[in-house]
């Protein structure tokens, strides 16, 4: 029976001690016990926040990053191919214009030839009229040094005119 | 429940080996040898006693007038006097001498304090300043209406200041080493008890009652865990300071039994009074003419405590007397054959193990259990009003 029996003396010196050591510990030790722990899962939980947010600023950088990459690429090859075109088009007007002047300068070419040639044609029919003229300076010479042959010269020529 | 046990375990195994802490286990493997030999003594201890007093017995010219021989074993009473409470903690008997701890008397009778040791009484018919201490009760000699209230520091008594001020210790140096150290990793007798705390924490106080009220329970329930759990423990070791059996006492489960009442009924909301007197879901007929619902709800209010209380204390003596039980075996078959007695010895020894080692489980399950339902109780005294 006394098994069953709550005493009264224990039930006193059972509840005293249990309120103190509930008071101290609550105090000196479950305060400062939940408070680490629950500092420490904040901290964790933080770190492990910031963890993820740098990933993700990792990944929004990469693909930022590329995207950067992308027009670079793009812009070079924009710039490249205008380049192209503008060499393309100088090279094409630079052509026309040396065509141009090809042709020009062919064209003062055959014109100063021309010129020459006709220069030269009429210094030679010059020299030629003056070789003439001297050959048959001496022919004339030659032929009508005697005087009788000048006389038949003369008269053959003057046969030969018709006096009306 | 059961899963959160289960995970609770888990979790503390885990956590064992994820620590990967040798002084941990060599603490655990200490504990075990210490208990596992402590047991082997109480068998051992007992048995000289009862040698000692079979000696005693055959040679009756020695016995001292004051000396108490028991001429035949009783198993039941040695059982009561093992697990009630004492006025004196008996240690051993060797030979003729009873190596006790007397503890201090305190009673209060007829408006006068009275405190002396009890080792004043010398036996059962000896009387001091006129009390006499029969059958483990103090009782004025002269028969009078005046009751003697007894406030002696008895053995369960001197046992739950022990156990306290081993808590003190325990936690608050715990918990020095969180102040001096707050975002480290824990270590030694803290790795042990982290798991602990945080089980109780996240499996019974917030899964109970929930996220935004938990923390004004956890001072309770953690000091009411690791009191159940020390003490269940300390129960099993069978040499001083532990065996004595606290918590399969009945005063010290109705104390606590009745904090948690205390505290479920201050914090009981208005939703709770309101189920209480006007339980919703039931018929009408039930709580009109006669107010039976209610009633019955208002014992209910009694009964979780009461339940509380005759669980642990129910389970924690029960396995004293189990263990007692089967050391009694040994002087029941050794009164028959010295030989007999040595052979029942061997099993009663390796069931004493057995039930030893059950009791390991045991003590942490009980203390689990009142502090989750103490928990639930404040979580159903708590709940919010849900509107829909």
């Amino acid at each position: 029976m006394e098994l069953i029996t709550p005493g009264l003396g224990l039930i006193f010196w059972m509840a005293l001690p249990f309120l103190i050591l509930l008071l101290i510990l609550k105090k000196f030790a479950w305060k400062p016990i939940l408070k680490a722990l629950k500092d420490r899962e904040t901290s964790i939980h933080e770190a492990l926040h910031a963890a993820d947010r740098a990933k993700e600023e990792m990944k929004q950088l990469q693909f930022s990053n590329e995207e950067l990459l992308r027009q670079a690429k793009e812009e070079r090859d924009a710039i490249l191919s205008d380049a192209r075109k503008v060499r393309d088009a100088i090279i094409e007007e630079s052509k026309e214009q040396a065509k141009e002047e090809g042709y020009r300068i062919i064209a003062s070419a055959k014109e100063s030839i021309e010129n020459e040639k006709m220069a030269a044609m009429t210094d030679l029919k010059n020299q030629l009229a003056a070789l003439s003229l001297e050959i048959a300076t001496k022919i004339l010479e030659h032929e009508l040094a005697d005087p009788k042959k000048q006389e038949a010269f003369v008269n053959q020529q003057m046969d030969k005119i018709h006096f009306n | 429940m059961f899963v959160n046990l289960q995970s609770g375990i888990q979790q503390v195994v885990l956590s064992m080996i994820r620590m990967q802490n040798v002084r941990f286990l060599s603490y655990s493997f200490l504990f075990f040898l210490t208990f596992l030999c402590a047991s082997i003594t109480e068998v051992t201890a007992s048995e000289n006693r009862h040698a000692s007093e079979k000696v005693s017995s055959d040679t009756t010219f020695l016995h001292d007038e004051d000396l108490i021989v028991e001429q035949e074993f009783n198993a039941g009473k040695m059982i009561m006097e093992h697990v009630v409470d004492n006025h004196e903690w008996h240690i051993a008997t060797v030979g003729h001498a009873h190596i006790t701890i007397p503890l201090p008397v305190i009673l209060l009778y007829d408006g006068k304090v009275y405190a002396f040791w009890s080792s004043k009484f010398h036996n059962d018919t000896h009387s001091y300043k006129g009390f006499i201490l029969e059958h483990g009760k103090i009782r004025a000699v002269t028969e009078s209406a005046k009751t003697v209230y007894d406030f002696s520091i008895t053995k369960t008594v001197l046992a739950i200041l022990f156990s306290c001020f081993l808590l003190m210790w325990i936690f608050i140096s715990v918990a020095n080493r969180y102040k001096r150290n707050p975002k480290s990793a824990p270590k030694g007798i803290q790795s042990l008890l982290e798991p602990l705390i945080i089980f109780i924490r996240d499996d019974i106080a917030k899964s109970s009652i929930g996220e935004k009220k938990y923390e004004k329970y956890m001072p309770y329930l953690l000091t009411l865990f690791f009191f159940i759990f020390l003490n269940n423990l300390l129960g099993i070791i069978p040499i001083f300071p532990g065996g004595a059996n606290v918590t399969g006492n009945i005063a010290v489960t109705m104390v606590m039994a009745v904090f948690t009442l205390i505290l479920t009924t201050i914090n009981g909301n208005k939703h709770y009074w309101v189920d209480i007197v006007n339980t919703p879901g039931v018929p009408w007929w039930l709580k009109i003419p006669i107010p039976l619902m209610p009633v019955v709800e208002i014992i209910g209010i009694i009964t979780k405590p009461f339940v509380l209380m005759v669980r642990l204390f129910a389970n924690m003596a029960a396995g004293h007397i189990i263990v007692l039980g089967f050391v009694s075996l040994i002087f029941i078959f050794g009164s028959i054959s010295a030989a007999l007695g040595y052979g029942v010895s061997i099993v009663s020894v390796a069931f004493i193990v057995f039930m030893d080692l059950l009791e390991i489980l045991v003590a942490f399950i009980q203390a689990y259990v009142f502090t989750l339902l103490s928990a639930l109780y404040f979580g159903l005294a708590t709940i919010e009003t849900e509107h829909h």
